[in-house]
């Protein structure tokens, strides 16, 4: 599963894009944010990230599958 | 309705026209912040013809504003921005009308210098700001312009267009202190903000004439140095759109150019040969309650900053209670003297019992 990472997310994991092996067994956006904050300790801090499947916004309940792109897109405040 | 030639290039534009000026003509747009993204979004509404356009800020030119903010000179730092952006844009466009409004959007001013526009540009710096524009805006019934940034990244979408979503369908919380890095520790590279309030512009027009296709509904985002754009579709979620009345406050962490520091630190700093004045911005009954040794009481309520600024050494740290006086202190300090390098103590004292319960405290 390929997961693009925007924001501080990309500072924090180091890189643009992320690839997570099936191994992991991810099944839901939920999931995947407790996995990500279990390898980056310091994305423990984002309460506030929004996450897209596919180019759409997903709640934490959705269900996802390897095929998924998934976006992580945290607040910006910036002007 | 009269179409000064200065229009005709808009007029003759195939998909826009004299129906479309009209429109634009009639409109009002509020631009809330000239700044980074402001100063853009007013140029091209000004030049291109918006009839009543308002400039909300309550904020100084900075010398550290002028990489991204074009419309103001070196010659203009320590002058009300609006008030130099409502001169210039007169002078763009004399036959518009610019109203200015030179205070920050609260919660006490929101509603009431909202409800006059049809159009809101959301060209602020803060999450606070944010998320008092978009609930205003909800209650208001009013669509608003979204955008902001971070480095290279902007974000745009048009939020609450119709039955469209929300800013709170995004982002329903607002992220915790220290979760987003603010402008100042992140820096700008000044043309960024100068693209995503342009593309602001371009969302006011298409809400405001109907053509083409707007950002309601996405969220779009620019990896401008990668040149990569992304986009997501949003869903309106009925609950944000029920919004009947304004917070009591929206206290978030802004993007202030105030670093902080932790109490630790400045514990370290007392105990070190470091030279800085500590002031206490409190009411002077919670200072005599408890307060640092060595701090200076000087109330916000009553701030004095000729006084603190002549006495200053070139490091000060401000202190209240909970660590939001401390900002606002901080910022006017610094706005009146630039050179002076402020923080603020993160938490205030509040946080310092936390982490250091009663050390160094007298009363």
């Amino acid at each position: 599963m390929d997961v693009i990472l925007f924001g501080i997310s990309r500072e924090i994991v180091g890189m643009k894009k992320l690839t997570i092996s099936t191994a992991e067994n991810i099944q839901t956006v939920g999931a995947l944010k407790q996995w990500m904050k279990q390898k980056y300790p310091q994305i423990e801090k984002l309460n506030s990230l929004a996450v897209a499947v596919d180019s759409e916004y997903a709640d934490d309940d959705q269900t996802l599958v390897d095929e998924n792109e998934v976006a992580i897109i945290p607040p910006v405040s910036g002007g | 309705m009269i179409f000064p030639e200065r229009y005709s290039r808009q007029i003759n534009l195939k998909g826009f026209g004299a129906e479309a000026q009209e429109k634009l003509q009639t409109s009002k747009v509020l631009v809330v912040g000239a700044g980074g993204l402001g100063v853009p979004a007013l140029l091209y509404l000004a030049g291109m013809g918006v009839g009543t356009i308002g400039v909300v800020d309550g904020d100084t030119i900075g010398i550290t504003n002028l990489n991204r903010q074009v419309l103001y000179y070196e010659s203009e730092v320590g002058m009300s921005k609006a008030a130099v952006a409502a001169k210039k844009l007169a002078q763009q466009n004399p036959s518009i009308r610019i109203n200015l409004i030179e205070v920050f959007l609260s919660v006490d001013n929101a509603l009431g210098i909202i409800e006059e526009y049809d159009v809101v540009i959301d060209a602020t710096d803060n999450f606070s700001a944010r998320y008092l524009i978009n609930d205003a805006c909800v209650i208001l019934g009013k669509p608003f312009i979204y955008g902001a940034i971070q480095e290279y990244e902007g974000h745009v979408s048009v939020f609450n267009l119709k039955d469209g979503p929300t800013y709170r369908c995004l982002y329903p919380d607002y992220p915790s202190p220290g979760e987003i890095p603010d402008c100042n520790t992140a820096g700008v590279l000044g043309v960024v903000p100068g693209i995503i309030g342009t593309h602001q512009a371009l969302e006011a027009v298409k809400v405001i004439t109907g053509i083409g296709k707007t950002a309601s509904g996405y969220l779009r985002i620019f990896d401008l140095l990668n040149n990569d754009q992304y986009e997501v579709k949003l869903k309106a979620k009925p609950e944000n759109k029920r919004i009947k009345e304004l917070q009591d406050n929206y206290h978030a962490p802004n993007c202030s150019t105030i670093p902080t520091l932790k109490p630790k630190q400045l514990f370290e700093w007392l105990n070190s040969e470091k030279e800085f004045l500590l002031l206490d911005v409190r009411e002077q009954e919670e200072y005599q309650q408890g307060h640092l040794v060595k701090s200076v009481l000087q109330p916000l309520s009553n701030f004095d900053v000729r006084s603190v600024a002549s006495k200053t050494t070139m490091l000060v740290v401000t202190l209240c209670q909970k660590g939001g006086r401390s900002i606002k202190a901080a910022n006017i300090l610094r706005d009146y003297n630039h050179d002076v390098q402020v923080y603020s103590v993160e938490g205030g004292m509040e946080q310092w019992q936390k982490e250091m319960g009663n050390k160094l405290i007298v009363s």
